[in-house]
C-alpha cells in the first residue's frame, strides 16, 4: 500500500516538474509584463526599476534557478497583479472552486445513483426511457450555452436569481445547476449500465427467489457491486469540474481557480499561473489516490 | 443465432445493407445519422455556396428578429449584430467546427491506438513506459493547459487541433491497451503465432479488427466531447478567431446582446446540442450494432435496445 502510494507520488512529481519547466519558459515567451502594469507614459527609469524589482532583467535560466530556489523554501513568488504571495491568491481561488466542486459532485452522485438504479431495475420501462433521454441531452449540452440561457431565463426575465458574482447562497444556485448537468448525464448512464449487469447476476436472482424486497435488492445487493465503474467516472468528472469550472466561473464571475488562471495568463502574472498549476495537479493527484482507495474498500479482491 | 436462422432462407446480403437495416431498426439512431449527414454536407459545401451571403453586412437589419419571413429565407433565424443573416452563418460555421473536431479525433485516435497496440502487444520496456505517458497527460486539467498553450502559440486551426488531440490521446491509448492485453491471450492469436505469423500480421490482421469497433464507438462519443471543448475555447476567446467562425464563437459573439436579442446565442448553441446529441445516439447504436452478442436487440425490432 505505502509502496503503491510512493510509486504514484514519484510518477506524478516527475510529470509535474516537466510541466512546471515547460510552462515557466513558455509563459515567458508571451512578453514582458512591464508594459501591461505601468501607465503608458511611464518613464524609462520607472520601467527599468519595475523590471529590476521583479527580476525580469536576468537571463531566463537565472530567473528559473531563482524560482526553483524559492520553491524549495515553499515560496511561490509574488503575484504582480495583487501584490501579495501568489500561493495565497491561488489557495483563495482554489477554496472557492473546491466548494463548488464538492457541492456539485455530492448532489450529482446522490441523484445519479438513486435515479440510475431505479431506471436499471425496470429496463425499457417509461421511467427508464425518460431518464435515458434526458441524461443524453444533459451529456450533450455545452455548459456555456446552458449558463447563458439560464441567465436569460432565471436572472434577466424572471428575476429569481442574481446574474453573477458571490455573496448570498442564491449566487451559488446557477453555477451549481449548470455544472451539475453534464456529469449527471454521464454518471447516470454508467450507473444504469453497470446496475443492469449487477442486477442480472446470480446472487441477485437468489435474493429475489428468497423473497427479499426490491429496495434492499437494488441498494444493498446490486449497488455495492455495480459501484466500481461508477467511481471511476465520478473521479473523472470531479477532475473535469476543475476544467469545466473555467467556463462556468468566467460566465458567472465566480472567483475560483479557473477564472483566476485565465485572468493571470492574460495579465502575464506568471507566479500565479505556475502556483495554480501545481495546486490543481496536487488536487487531482489526491483525488485519484482516493478513488483507488475506494476501489479497495468496495472490492476486497483488489489489493495494492 | 437469429443471424443463422435468417440467412438460411435468404441469399447472403452485403455488409452495407445489413447495417442500413440495423440502422432502420433504431429510429433515434436513424434520425441522428440523417442529421449528421446534413451537418457534414453543410460543412463541406456550405462555405462554397453561402460564404458571400453569410458575410454580407446589412446595418439596417441589425439583430433582426427570427421567424420574419418578409426579409427572405436567409433571415428566418434572425440576423446578428452586424445584420448578417444567422442561418447561412451557422451553415458556414459548421465547416470549422466539424473540421477541428474531426482533425483532433483523427489524430488522437491514430496516435493513441498505435501507442496502445504497442503497449499492449510488446512485452519490453515500451509496455512499461507508454501507459505512464497517458497518466501524465490525464493528470492535469486539460482545458487549462489548452488555454496556456493556445495563448502562447497563437490560436489557429492547426494549433487547436494539436492541443485537443494531445489531451484526448490517453482515452484511445488506455482502451486499446486494455483490449489488446485481453485479445492477445485468445486462442486464435495463439494459433496464428504457432503457424508462424509475423508480429505485424498478428497485430493488424488478428488483433486490430477485434479492437477497432470499441475504438470507433469511443471516437464517436469523443467527437462530441472535442466539439464541446473547441466550442468552450472559442467561447473563451482563445479558440478560433474572428473573422473565422465556429458555433462556439457565435455563441460568445451573441453574449453582449443576450437581454434584447437572445437568438444570436441560442441558434448556434442549439446546433451544437443537436450535433452532440446525434453523436451520442449514434454511438449508443454502434455499441449494439458492432457487437455480435448484442446485435439481436436491433434485429428483433421492437424497443428493447437498452
Amino acid at each position: 500500500m505505502k509502496q503503491f502510494i510512493g510509486k504514484r507520488a514519484i510518477a506524478s512529481a516527475v510529470s509535474l516538474v516537466g510541466l512546471v519547466i515547460l510552462v515557466f519558459f513558455l509563459s515567458r515567451l508571451t512578453g514582458d509584463p512591464t508594459d501591461l502594469y505601468l501607465p503608458i507614459d511611464a518613464s524609462q527609469e520607472m520601467r527599468d526599476q519595475f523590471r529590476e524589482l521583479n527580476g525580469f532583467n536576468d537571463p531566463l535560466i537565472v530567473q528559473f534557478g531563482r524560482y526553483v530556489a524559492d520553491l524549495a523554501r515553499l515560496d511561490f513568488g509574488q503575484s504582480i497583479r495583487e501584490a501579495r504571495p501568489a500561493i495565497d491568491v491561488v489557495l483563495q481561488g482554489f477554496s472557492w472552486t473546491l466548494s463548488l466542486a464538492a457541492i456539485t459532485m455530492t448532489l450529482v452522485t446522490i441523484a445519479a445513483i438513486v435515479i440510475g438504479s431505479l431506471a436499471a431495475f425496470n429496463v425499457g420501462g417509461v421511467f427508464d426511457r425518460i431518464t435515458t433521454f434526458f441524461s443524453l441531452i444533459g451529456a450533450s449540452a455545452p455548459d456555456f450555452w446552458i449558463a447563458i440561457v439560464a441567465i436569460v431565463i432565471f436572472a434577466v426575465n424572471l428575476h429569481w436569481l442574481p446574474t453573477s458574482g458571490t455573496g448570498t447562497p442564491w449566487h451559488w444556485v446557477l453555477p451549481v445547476a449548470v455544472l451539475f448537468i453534464r456529469p449527471f448525464g454521464l454518471i447516470l448512464q454508467v450507473v444504469r449500465g453497470s446496475m443492469i449487469t449487477a442486477l442480472s447476476s446470480a446472487y441477485v436472482k437468489t435474493a429475489k427467489a428468497k423473497g427479499v424486497r426490491s429496495r434492499p435488492i437494488i441498494f444493498v445487493h446490486g449497488l455495492r457491486n455495480g459501484m466500481l465503474p461508477v467511481i471511476t467516472v465520478i473521479g473523472d468528472q470531479a477532475a473535469g469540474i476543475l476544467n469545466g469550472a473555467v467556463v462556468v466561473e468566467t460566465i458567472f464571475g465566480f472567483p475560483g481557480i479557473g477564472k483566476l488562471m485565465i485572468d493571470s495568463i492574460l495579465q502575464r502574472d506568471f507566479a500565479v499561473v505556475l502556483a495554480a498549476i501545481m495546486v490543481s495537479a496536487l488536487a487531482i493527484f489526491i483525488m485519484n489516490l482516493l478513488i483507488d482507495l475506494a476501489y479497495a474498500l468496495l472490492d476486497p479482491r483488489i489489493r495494492y | 443465432m437469429t443471424e443463422t436462422l435468417k440467412s438460411a432462407g435468404e441469399p447472403p446480403k452485403g455488409r452495407l445493407t445489413t447495417f442500413l437495416k440495423l440502422l432502420w431498426a433504431d429510429k433515434f439512431a436513424l434520425f441522428a445519422a440523417v442529421f449528421l449527414l446534413v451537418v457534414v454536407l453543410c460543412a463541406i459545401f456550405g462555405p462554397l455556396l453561402l460564404e458571400t451571403l453569410a458575410t454580407k453586412q446589412n446595418l439596417r437589419g441589425r439583430n433582426a428578429a427570427p421567424f420574419d419571413l418578409e426579409a427572405g429565407w436567409a433571415m428566418i433565424l434572425g440576423a446578428d449584430a452586424l445584420g448578417r443573416p444567422l442561418l447561412p452563418r451557422i451553415v458556414v460555421a459548421a465547416q470549422n467546427t466539424i473540421f477541428v473536431a474531426a482533425g483532433a479525433v483523427f489524430f488522437s485516435m491514430l496516435i493513441g491506438t498505435a501507442l496502445g497496440l504497442i503497449a499492449g502487444y510488446s512485452r519490453g520496456r515500451a509496455a512499461q513506459m507508454i501507459p505512464r505517458l497517458g497518466d501524465v497527460i490525464m493528470s492535469f486539467p486539460s482545458l487549462l493547459l489548452a488555454v496556456i498553450v493556445l495563448y502562447i502559440l497563437e490560436p489557429s486551426v492547426g494549433n487547436i487541433i494539436i492541443v485537443l488531440a494531445i489531451t484526448r490521446i490517453p482515452i484511445y491509448l488506455r482502451t486499446a491497451r486494455a483490449e489488446v492485453l485481453e485479445v492477445r491471450e485468445r486462442m486464435f492469436v495463439q494459433a496464428a503465432k504457432v503457424m508462424g505469423a509475423s508480429d505485424r500480421r498478428i497485430v493488424f490482421r488478428h488483433i486490430l479488427p477485434v479492437v477497432l469497433p470499441t475504438l470507433l464507438t469511443i471516437a464517436t462519443l469523443d467527437f462530441a466531447f472535442v466539439m464541446l471543448a473547441e466550442s468552450s475555447l472559442s467561447f473563451l476567446g482563445i479558440g478560433i478567431q474572428a473573422p473565422d467562425i465556429t458555433w462556439g464563437l457565435m455563441v460568445s459573439q451573441g453574449r453582449p446582446y443576450l437581454t434584447n436579442a437572445w437568438w444570436l446565442s441560442f441558434w448556434p448553441g442549439l446546433a451544437i446540442i443537436l450535433t452532440t446529441l446525434s453523436l451520442n445516439l449514434l454511438s449508443n447504436w454502434m455499441r449494439i450494432a458492432l457487437d455480435p452478442t448484442q446485435r439481436w436487440r436491433l434485429e428483433m425490432g421492437g424497443r428493447k435496445n437498452g
